[in-house]
């Protein structure tokens, strides 16, 4: 399976390294800094217990 | 245009008590939405009692009378086709499992899910615009409980759990009866493979568990494990056969589409549903181009893209010869710049063909339009916020607040896909008040006018209301339940409904 970088660009064993498509530059990167940071913070604390109690039954 | 319409089930938790039944959660949400909506309608169950049916006829004018019910009059094309059914006695009624609602939607519990079931609708934007209406209703909903009952529920537009569980999005299209069946299947198949690249959510977690690690561009991808059945829980296909048209059956099909992911972004539901419509229509026409596309292993080739995230795989094709999913993707939309009928079409394409611009040049360049590319960048993002000398990529993919980001990207309200479009990274093709109308009316041009318009009119009078049927209750001579049949989607109008409607 591909592994992926920071910007989740995969390297590919069989392929040349892509030309990496850098996290354009956004208008709102400041409010998406402001988001991560407050998602950090929230997650630094309860990730597991989170993603442990999200259960669901299949459906359709 | 196409008759289409989406029905999304939404995960649900009690995240005070996140053991509580999702079967009972989900029915009390039903209630709450009753109680919210006001103005709602049970569904109608009748086709399920076949006795009931035979008994029934057609009947020639408004003012049926008893003598009419031995009597086989001939179908009367000014009064519609009505027919009348005996009224039960006492039944077991799971109306509060469901509610029909003004917007023409049905809202109920399916499995141990709420499910909104959207409106029939004839073209992608509309299709948007009540897709997302079932977002506002289900978050009313949710606004409601928490008013009622000492709990609260959180719902999320997403299909997996990452512990097995999948759950589904489905969309269904109108397609002419004369297409065979097995053309059907085999061209359709290589759009519904490929379209990932456009109308994937992303996904934390690789395979039905999410055992290995990593990020792929659809939800669904691993738990597609045949080319065609019936299944939609177990050994689910690409394409599925249920042939239940809810229309008349001599014109048309229903296809059950159960591959998709349930989508936040505007522009993926768009596309999912333009792109599906137009290759159908090329379908229909016998566009022999098609074939040229047909896949060698399609079931391999849902996941193989699936982890393509970097959109240079090849797939094999029965020619021989082998594409990466931009280049079927391309194929197609040349092929379907031929069934561009109308504005509507032509604005499909243009969108179509400059997402593919933009995934095949800069995959982030589309990161306002492609969900999975929005939620690659920001859990990038996020990974290299945590880089470090020992950790040089940041967080790793099995780091449980890359998990936890996944499914909070999907809770409806405070979502973090709904944080990045209040942060105005996320274009939108509805405005809120299209949304808003959405949510309280029908779309005017299908039969889901006559539906909602009824039980937004006069509720009191609707017995049960299904995809083709009213089933009036009224004081009249004849003492029956009346059911109206509406066979044809596209018909908006009925001399009946419109008489009621109108008061």
């Amino acid at each position: 399976m591909a592994q992926l970088n920071a910007q989740g660009q995969p390297y590919e064993d069989d392929a040349p390294e892509p030309d990496a498509p850098v996290a354009a530059a956004q208008a709102s990167t400041d409010a998406i800094d402001d988001l991560l940071a407050e998602i950090d913070g929230s997650l630094q604390v309860n990730a597991e217990q989170f993603v442990r109690s999200f259960v669901q039954k299949g459906g359709e | 245009m196409r008759v289409v319409g989406i029905e999304t089930e939404y995960g649900i938790v009690d995240p005070d008590e996140p053991r509580a039944n999702p079967i009972l959660l989900s029915s009390r949400l039903v209630a709450a939405c009753r109680g919210w909506a006001g103005r709602t309608a049970r569904w109608d169950y009748g086709g399920e009692d076949p006795l009931q049916d035979q008994r029934g006829f057609r009947r020639s004018r408004l003012g049926a009378t008893p003598d009419l019910l031995t009597d086989a009059p001939e179908f009367d094309e000014a009064a519609g086709h009505v027919t009348l059914r005996r009224r039960r006695g006492s039944w077991e009624d799971p109306a509060h499992l469901n509610a029909v609602l003004p917007n023409g939607a049905r809202f109920y519990v399916d499995h141990a899910h709420p499910e909104y079931s959207g409106p029939e609708v004839t073209n992608a934007l509309d299709a948007v615009i009540w897709d997302r209406a079932g977002d506002a209703i289900a978050l009313a909903a949710a606004a409601r409980y928490a008013a009622d009952e000492d709990s609260r529920v959180e719902l999320y537009k997403n299909n997996v759990d990452g512990k097995g569980a999948s759950y589904g999005t489905h969309e269904n299209f109108l397609v002419d009866r004369a297409t065979p069946f097995d053309d059907l299947a085999r061209r359709l198949t290589s759009h519904l493979v490929t379209r990932q690249v456009f109308a994937g959510a992303g996904r934390v977690g690789l395979g039905q568990f999410g055992e290995a690690p990593g990020f792929q561009m659809s939800q669904r991808a691993d738990y597609i494990e045949a080319e065609v059945g019936l299944e939609t829980t177990l050994r689910r296909p690409i394409v599925n056969t249920r042939d239940e048209p809810h229309a008349t059956r001599d014109r048309y099909r229903r296809l059950h589409v159960i591959l998709g992911d349930a989508n936040l972004f505007d522009v993926a539901t768009y596309l999912k549903i333009g792109t599906t419509s137009l290759v159908l229509t090329a379908i229909e026409a016998e566009d022999e181009r098609l074939d040229t596309l047909e896949l060698a292993a399609p079931v391999e080739a849902v996941q193989a893209v699936s982890r393509d995230l970097g959109l240079r795989a090849r797939l094999p094709l029965v020619s021989g010869e082998d594409a990466t999913a931009l280049q079927i993707q391309r194929a197609l939309l040349e092929i379907c710049r031929t069934y561009a009928r109308d504005a509507g079409d032509a604005a499909v394409i243009a969108r179509w063909e400059a997402v593919l611009e933009r995934l095949s040049t800069d995959v982030f360049s589309a990161a306002r339009e492609v969900e999975w590319v929005a939620k690659l960048q920001l859990m990038g993002r996020m990974r290299a916020r945590h880089a470090s000398t020992t950790l040089p990529d940041g967080l790793p993919w099995d780091d449980a607040r890359l998990a936890a980001m996944d499914v909070q990207w999907s809770r409806l309200g405070d979502g973090l896909a709904q944080r990045l479009a209040v942060a105005g990274a996320v274009e939108r093709l509805a405005s809120d008040a299209e949304v808003a109308r959405a949510v309280s009316g029908a779309p005017q041009d299908t039969r889901a006018r006559l539906r909602g318009g009824i039980v937004a009119a006069r509720p009191e009078l609707v017995d049960a209301a299904g995809w083709s049927t009213v089933v009036l209750d009224r004081e009249t001579d004849h003492g029956h339940l009346e059911v109206v049949h509406l066979d044809e989607p596209l018909a908006a109008a009925h001399p009946l409904l419109d008489a009621l409607i109108d008061g």
